[in-house]
């Protein structure tokens, strides 16, 4: 137990500039366009926002050092993807929430069903 | 994949819908099943305070604003996950809202429970309720439905 506690507070300590990074509108947006759309360059991730490419590129390069996205080059553009087992990490956290939800719901089940 | 804001339960209860609204909103009721002593009831728009009595969480407090009661159907409350420092104030940070759904379902209670808002916590604040849940919860959630299967 004290093992899986320090090895849990490991992983939440490595999680903090994960979420750090996500905790950001602009960002959090751009995470979920490359989910939708597949990889994408500058040019298509900046049309239509009203955002300069210089401001998408910053966050793109915070999300970059977060490890939550990766870019390629592709001749004269940079195509930016997602680093999906980065973005995996994030959703264990919420599951853990969950598993704490989990475990309550069992024992309301528990409490009303033997409890007239 | 990009659900990060919210959490969704839903679980039909052996149990008609006046016990289950018992279980939820009595609040000592609710702290036998969740594990915490509360030391007043639920009103509506009112703070209850309580002590977490999880094995191994006794140190941890929690605070409860009751959001909305609407008697046998809806029963809503905000608090602050993670919020472990006793001297710390949190009140002026944002809270996720847990929310209760029951539904008559032939005998049986459909009950759905929604928390959300975690996209609004600061960061430190959600790595910190992350924390408290460490894998001895996953495993007790393994044991409680071996137990009522």
């Amino acid at each position: 137990m004290s093992r899986n506690r320090s090895v849990a507070a490991a992983r939440l300590a490595d999680a903090a500039p994960l979420f750090a990074a996500l905790g950001d509108a602009r960002r959090l947006g751009l995470v979920a366009r490359l989910c939708d759309a597949g990889p994408l360059s500058i040019a298509r991730l900046s049309a239509g926002t009203g955002v300069t490419r210089q401001a998408i590129t910053k966050h793109l390069e915070a999300l970059a050092d977060a490890g939550l996205v990766r870019d390629t080059r592709h001749g004269r553009e940079r195509v930016w993807e997602l680093e999906p087992r980065r973005l995996e990490r994030a959703r264990r956290c919420l599951d853990q929430i969950s598993a704490q939800w989990d475990a309550a719901i069992g024992r309301l089940k528990a409490y009303v069903e033997t409890r007239p | 994949m990009a659900q990060t804001d919210r959490i969704e339960k839903k679980v039909r209860l052996r149990a008609p819908r006046a016990r289950v609204w018992r279980a939820l909103t009595d609040a000592r009721e609710f702290g036998e099943w969740f594990r915490v002593n509360l030391e007043g009831p639920f009103v509506e728009g009112a703070t209850v305070r309580g002590r977490i009595t999880y094995p191994g969480y006794e140190h941890l407090r929690m605070d409860v604003l009751v959001d909305r009661i609407e008697p046998e159907r809806y029963f809503a409350y905000r608090w602050h996950p993670g919020a472990i420092d006793p001297e710390a104030d949190y009140s002026a940070e944002p809270s996720t809202l847990v929310e209760f759904r029951l539904e008559e379902a032939g005998g049986d209670t459909l009950l759905t429970i929604v928390e959300s808002g975690f996209d609004r916590l600061p960061a430190a604040r959600r790595a910190e309720a992350f924390r408290m849940n460490d894998q001895g919860w996953a495993i007790q959630a393994e044991n409680i439905a071996r137990h009522v299967a």
